[in-house]
């Protein structure tokens, strides 16, 4: 299985990471080698099993709906690049 | 000292030999002494600890005090602690000061123990060589041309050093046992859900599981006293009452019924490594334990089907690192898509980049089921494996990985490569089971680590076993030259 | 050509919780920024979250209302996008295990005719943050209160036909959801938000035609306006040959018209899957039965009461029980008076206008409802008629008393006495003799307009405060001599 440069930019762009012609490039090789690795997976015959997603197979616990939070907003904004008037500050969005 | 056993220091500390403050200090001059040419730590809190020992000699003084008051550990660099830089071995959060603790760190602090610094590791727990680290590779004390092992090689190099105790680790693939195998100290990988991912930074949220490294089974098993148990702030966290992991440790194994899964002994194995864990084996025999042949028949699909499942969910986990609220954000963005992407390029190594690319790629519309969907179908058939082997054995015994630890850089221009040495332990996880590395021998001067793998919730018995063997070998007793340096 | 509009709602419905969806955090309007936010609101590295249990118990009331298969086991799934108010690059939603799946609601029109729209589904999910787009430097400002806050998203079929169905539509679910208590209802405030999906085909036509998604429409009347202009829209492209794009638009109610969200994005690809940090959601019979067994009465059923125990028109009931709080306004004011169709009649009439007047909400009535009761009350007894009894209200709503103490203080007892207004009507006939004359002369039809006339002397002479019913028969008697 091998995926072309713009497959690559493609999956780059939905992950939000700018890559340059030449780590495109890298990319397509070391994603190509990982996706033939994975491609074995399609040799078994899975039809019929239940996909497992938690190893203990466990149900949801529930929480009582009680607020247990009090404002920390100071602590929370400590680690942000850029805040103003208690937001966090991003260049502009378009809408 | 560096080299006693935590109950050994417990004892000294209740019996006023040594404070937790001495301690302390001698463990932070090993740091200084030795870490420079292991590069084991990302962040060492001498303040902090000498605090922190401070209250530990103060809570013996009183007569309040655990096994671990005092004992001075180390945590890899993932684990959230409040107020101390958290990096995750990333670029992207070289400047991040959690506003929080984890609850492994927090119930091993409120155990009394000394938090001595943040272990190095790979990128977001993403290798198995701890060469992914933005701040560089760490060494294997054993010779520092060699690897650690990863991801949680800061931690055990730093235990097989005698730099700390005791160190945290995480296990993914076998981030715990294959470091813990290279350096020759002692981890377990716990049940999946038996200690909290609260405050534990994400790699691969169903198979991501914290434990404890140590010289000792011994050792592990007062950390685990304290880290185990059931969390109300992760959901996947497991309700089944926590074991006392310290009672049953001198439990004989007479009858204890061992099976050797032959796909563990198969092509790839190191000649000598086999030797090695067959002469362990023999061990257990002599101990009264009995061996029979077992069969994974799907081990050699744990490798595609990680590397579907794992990326996936790093791909979503590593979403939040997007430059707004924590972490690096480049400078000068041009707009909006500009800070995202150069942040995230920026901030990720290329490992990390390559899995969230891998991920993105696997759950994307169009290939969903033939990837993800097919991962977790096939994640089922490892763990009927298990299910079906433990229905007939004890315990598991194998290998941790096929060799011991290799050249640093040797494996970093082939990725895939290293990809299939984790054959022997990402099974385990995404099984979800327990197991353990235990120094098992040497070959060519290297440690070794047997593999023990038990059954869901089976720590205790994988710590009574493994703690019986140490009780009749000394593989884990011994130190590597440099540590003796100092 | 004659179209056919075809239309199709999500409704996001934020869920009265005390706590977030998926942490300990308030839920709540208005508060300063980001100080309602907890590290799992804020995507905190290491942040893990756990469900709220009454938002499922919420989940499961609606699901019961709806006539709908509840999700036995249902399991949050990641949708995951970058937006700067999406913190952790997914929004924990449902995708194909949704708590809530298929039901219907039968929704009763203005003409009276009903219609039933089928409910494709409804799930949990977590709403996002609030991007402010005032001047921060330039910059855009991302307050997180709203994160994690917790929707229920209600999807119809594609079953509704026109704007007035769909309003009618909306509205019962306002109804359902303020009746349940699990949301507060407050269209102004984002409690409830629509998204129409909406396309036209030629009638007759079976396939649908391309449809389009209007976003986040806040009121009844902008969904009613939003329809209509985007059907207009659609129905000229059409008319001239053109196609409709699938796309995303925005409602401008300022200037009436949709308008494409410029999607930077071409296609979404949202990579759903499991989320693995929460667990499947299992629920017992048991638990799902107790809920229905406990499920307060809801719009239709009370309707259909206050037919039958009121004897209260279709019309009458369905108006007085399509909100919660003005059914419960009625029958307390009724219980005080036990006329339930007066009572209806006063609701609906005087006290509605004065709610509207005022802009108030039936909550918010400066008239409790069981002083409205007793002024219903005093109508009943006689005590004051029913042109008073609106002066009456009026001095009520300015808080100058209770109806009892207003009647007492400005002397407006109707005048009840027999013998009073036999003395009365004999003077006033002693003054008219001439008009006397021509009643008595007159055809009995005739007759009949003409006792107006002495009907207005005697409530003039009396002040209003002469008992019509009383007034009536003693005067046609005396008129006859």
């Amino acid at each position: 299985m091998s995926i072309d440069k713009q497959d690559v930019q493609k999956i780059a762009h939905l992950a939000r990471l700018a890559l340059t012609e030449e780590d495109a490039v890298q990319y397509q090789h070391s994603l190509s080698s990982v996706l033939s690795l994975v491609e074995q997976m399609q040799s078994v015959d899975t039809d019929g099993i239940t996909p497992l997603s938690n190893p203990l197979e466990m149900t949801q616990r529930l929480r009582e709906d009680e607020v247990t939070e009090t404002n920390q907003r100071d602590a929370f904004l400590a680690n942000a690049p850029q805040t103003e008037a208690g937001l966090f500050l991003v260049p502009q969005v378009i809408e | 000292m560096f080299e006693q056993s935590i109950a050994t220091l417990a004892q000294q500390l209740r019996n006023k030999e040594i404070s937790s403050v001495e301690l302390t200090r001698l463990f932070l001059q090993r740091i200084q002494a030795l870490d420079p040419q292991l590069n084991s730590f990302i962040t060492v809190s001498d303040e902090l600890a000498l605090q922190q020992a401070k209250a530990a000699d103060l809570a013996i003084a009183n007569g309040d005090s655990s096994s671990l008051t005092g004992i001075p550990i180390a945590h890899k660099d993932l684990f959230c602690t409040q107020g101390t830089l958290t990096t995750c071995g990333s670029k992207m959060l070289n400047n991040f000061v959690p506003p929080y603790e984890s609850t492994v760190t927090q119930r091993l602090q409120q155990a009394g123990a000394v938090m001595l610094g943040k272990t190095n590791m790979d990128e977001f727990a993403m290798g198995s060589s701890n060469e992914n680290s933005h701040f560089g590779a760490v060494k294997n004390p054993w010779d520092v041309n060699k690897v650690p092992g990863g991801s949680s090689g800061g931690s055990a190099a730093a235990v097989a050093a005698g730099l700390t105790v005791a160190a945290t680790g995480t296990d993914t693939g076998g981030s715990i046992r294959q470091p813990a195998s290279f350096c020759g100290i002692t981890g377990l990988k716990p049940t999946y859900g038996r200690i909290s991912r609260f405050g534990m930074i994400a790699y691969a949220s169903s198979l991501d599981q914290g434990g404890p490294m140590a010289k000792s089974a011994e050792d592990c098993a007062h950390l685990m006293q304290a880290m185990a148990g059931f969390d109300d702030k992760d959901s996947t966290s497991s309700e089944t009452p926590k074991e006392d992991y310290l009672a049953n440790l001198n439990a004989p194994l007479a009858g204890l019924k061992i099976g050797l899964p032959k796909e563990y002994f198969g092509e790839g194995l190191d000649a000598k490594v086999a030797d090695t864990i067959m002469a362990a084996v023999k061990e257990f025999e002599k101990l009264g334990a009995t061996v029979k042949e077992v069969s994974l028949p799907n081990l050699q699909l744990s490798i595609p089907a990680y590397y579907v499942i794992a990326p996936s969910e790093a791909s979503s986990n590593l979403s939040r690192f997007d430059g707004v609220r924590f972490g690096h954000r480049c400078d000068d963005p041009k707009d909006l898509l500009d800070m995202y992407t150069r942040s995230r390029a920026e901030g990720f190594g290329t490992e990390v980049q390559k899995r969230i690319m891998v991920g993105t790629y696997a759950l994307s519309e169009g290939y969903y089921d033939a990837y993800y969907l097919k991962a977790q179908k096939i994640r089922r058939l490892i763990k009927e494996d298990f299910v079906n082997a433990l229905n007939e054995v004890d315990v598991i015994m194998g290998p941790v990985a096929p060799t011991t630890a290799f050249e640093l850089g040797s494996k970093t221009n082939d990725p895939v490569a290293m990809y299939l040495e984790d054959i022997y332990t990402l099974s385990v996880n995404l099984a979800g089971i327990p197991a353990m590395s235990v120094p098992a021998g040497f070959v060519d001067n290297m440690p070794v680590g047997l593999q023990i793998m038990g059954n869901y919730f089976a720590e205790a018995k994988l710590l009574n076993i493994a703690h019986q063997y140490q009780q009749n070998t000394d593989w884990h007793l011994q130190t590597p030259t440099m540590a003796k340096g100092a | 050509m004659n179209w056919e509009v075809v239309i199709g709602l999500e409704i996001h419905t934020q869920l009265s919780t005390k706590s977030k969806l998926f942490s300990g955090a308030a839920v709540g309007f208005g508060a300063e920024p980001n100080t309602q936010t907890t590290l799992v609101d804020l995507g905190m590295p290491g942040a893990l979250p756990v469900f709220n249990k009454e938002a499922l118990r919420m989940a499961v009331m609606f699901g019961h209302a709806v006539n709908a298969e509840i999700g036995m086991t249902s399991v949050f799934a990641r949708k995951n996008y970058f937006y700067p108010d999406l913190p952790k690059g997914y929004q924990t939603s449902q995708m194909d295990h949704p708590i809530v799946g298929k039901g219907y609601l039968d929704v009763t029109l203005d003409d009276g005719t009903t219609t039933r729209v089928g409910i494709t589904r409804a799930h949990l999910e977590e709403d996002a943050g609030k991007s402010l787009h005032e001047d921060f430097q330039g910059m855009t400002g991302i307050d997180l209160n709203r994160s994690s806050t917790p929707l229920l998203e209600i999807v119809s079929e594609p079953d509704i036909r026109s704007a007035k169905e769909a309003v009618a539509y909306v509205k019962m679910i306002h109804s359902i959801v303020t009746y349940l208590g699990i949301c507060d209802g407050n269209m102004a405030e984002g409690s409830m938000r629509c998204d129409i999906n909406l396309s036209l085909r030629p009638k007759g036509q079976q396939e649908y035609g391309t449809r389009t998604e209007i976003k986040n429409v806040n009121s009844f009347r902008f969904i009613e306006k939003a329809i209509y202009t985007e059907i207009e829209r659609q129905a000229d492209i059409l008319e001239d040959g053109g196609r409709i794009i699938q796309e995303t638009r925005l409602y401008d109610p300022e200037k009436n018209e949709t308008r494409s969200m410029r999607s930077k994005e071409d296609a979404n690809d949202y990579r759903y899957f499991p989320c693995p940090d929460l667990l499947p959601v299992v629920l017992t019979q048991e638990y799902v039965d107790q809920i229905k067994a406990n499920l307060p009465e809801l719009p239709n059923q009370k309707a259909a009461r206050f037919q039958s125990e009121y004897k209260l028109s279709e019309y009458d009931a369905q108006v007085l029980s399509a909100s919660r709080s003005m059914a419960e306004y009625f029958e307390v004011a009724n219980k005080v008076n036990q006329d339930p169709k007066l009572t209806a009649n006063w609701v609906m009439g005087e006290l509605s206008k004065l709610l509207n007047q005022s802009q108030l909400e039936i909550t918010q009535s400066p008239v409790t409802a069981n002083a409205f009761g007793e002024l219903l009350a005093r109508i009943k007894d006689n005590t004051i008629n029913g042109k008073t009894a609106k002066d009456v209200l009026q001095a009520m709503w300015q808080g100058e008393g209770s109806a009892d103490e207003i009647i007492d203080a400005k002397g407006l007892k109707q005048v009840t006495d027999t013998a009073a207004i036999e003395s009365m009507i004999q003077s006033i006939l002693d003054a008219n003799s001439a008009q006397v004359e021509q009643y008595r002369a007159a055809e009995p039809d005739k007759q009949k307009k003409m006792i107006g006339f002495f009907v207005g002397q005697v409530m003039k002479a009396s002040q209003g405060k002469a008992n019509p019913s009383i007034v009536n028969p003693i005067l046609a008697k005396m008129l006859k001599g």
